[in-house]
């Protein structure tokens, strides 16, 4: 019987342990120096409002032509899709990448320092057709730009 | 993770286009391994800073929507030939990299 207690404890105390090394296996008990600067509200927000809300102060924004978005009109894999935005305007503090049908839109914030030029490009993932957001701050204001980008996943690229 | 990050970075005029390859898995945490049925804990980039000159030229923070082996261009002002560019990654699980190249 004693025995048996011991074998409960000992099973209760190494499945305990296990599960806290899955979780920071799994980065859900990362240590707080990690995350402490990725703004995880804004990444983790399930729609574009919330996620701008978060990431940039504010969600209003004003469309705008000075933003240029370089995207295909059709991309044959969702999982890599090449995405360029620049804008001629002055003072960008910081740009953010939104893909609208993602489950959590906001793909990336870009800060930019001190004589950077606001054009960045990167490879983004996108679940489905829908519009990629890109949302420029400039002198404490969000405009933003719009472009479809058709995902034909495990098709003929037509 | 030695070696995780290619840089480029070439100046045309005063302005430095800087190109960069990093090699990452970029898991986004929804997926399902497709033999055991679990979900693949999320591991991604979530923290990428360029500093040239001393100074931090962008500094950009991702989710796992940006694809594996993230690709990454920006330009900046202000560069000169041979001048360093030092990138450096964080991601989600802690693990971090940096890489510096010249500018040519």
């Amino acid at each position: 019987m004693s025995m048996n207690i011991k074998r409960r404890v000992f099973l209760k105390g190494s499945l305990a342990a296990g599960t806290v090394g899955v979780a920071v296996g799994a980065g859900l008990l990362t240590p707080q120096a990690v995350v402490a600067a990725w703004n995880e509200k804004a990444f983790k927000a399930e729609s574009v409002d919330d996620a701008l809300a978060a990431a940039m102060g504010e969600a209003s924004n004003t469309a705008s032509d000075a933003i240029k978005i370089k995207a295909p009109d059709i991309a044959e894999n969702g999982a890599v899709v090449p995405v360029s935005v620049s804008t001629d305007m002055a003072d960008v503090e910081s740009i953010a990448l939104l893909a609208e049908g993602n489950n959590t839109p906001l793909v990336a914030t870009f800060m930019l320092g001190e004589g950077a030029v606001a054009d960045v490009s990167t490879r983004i993932k996108m679940g489905k057709t829908s519009d990629v957001i890109a949302v420029v701050k400039s002198g404490g204001k969000l405009h933003s730009a719009r472009k479809s980008v058709k995902v034909t996943i495990g098709g003929c690229g037509g | 993770m030695a070696k995780s990050i290619k840089i480029r970075a070439k100046i045309k005029g005063d302005t430095t286009t800087v190109k960069c390859l990093m090699t990452h898995p970029m898991e986004t945490g929804l997926r399902k391994d497709s033999k055991t049925g679990q979900l693949i804990p999320a591991h991604f980039i979530n923290e990428v800073t360029a500093e040239s000159g001393g100074k931090t030229v962008m500094s950009a923070e991702w989710s796992g929507g940006i694809s594996k082996n993230p690709y990454l261009s920006f330009a900046f002002a202000g560069g000169a030939k041979g001048d360093d560019v030092t990138i450096t990654w964080k991601d989600n699980q802690g693990a971090t990299d940096s890489a510096t190249a010249k500018i040519s």
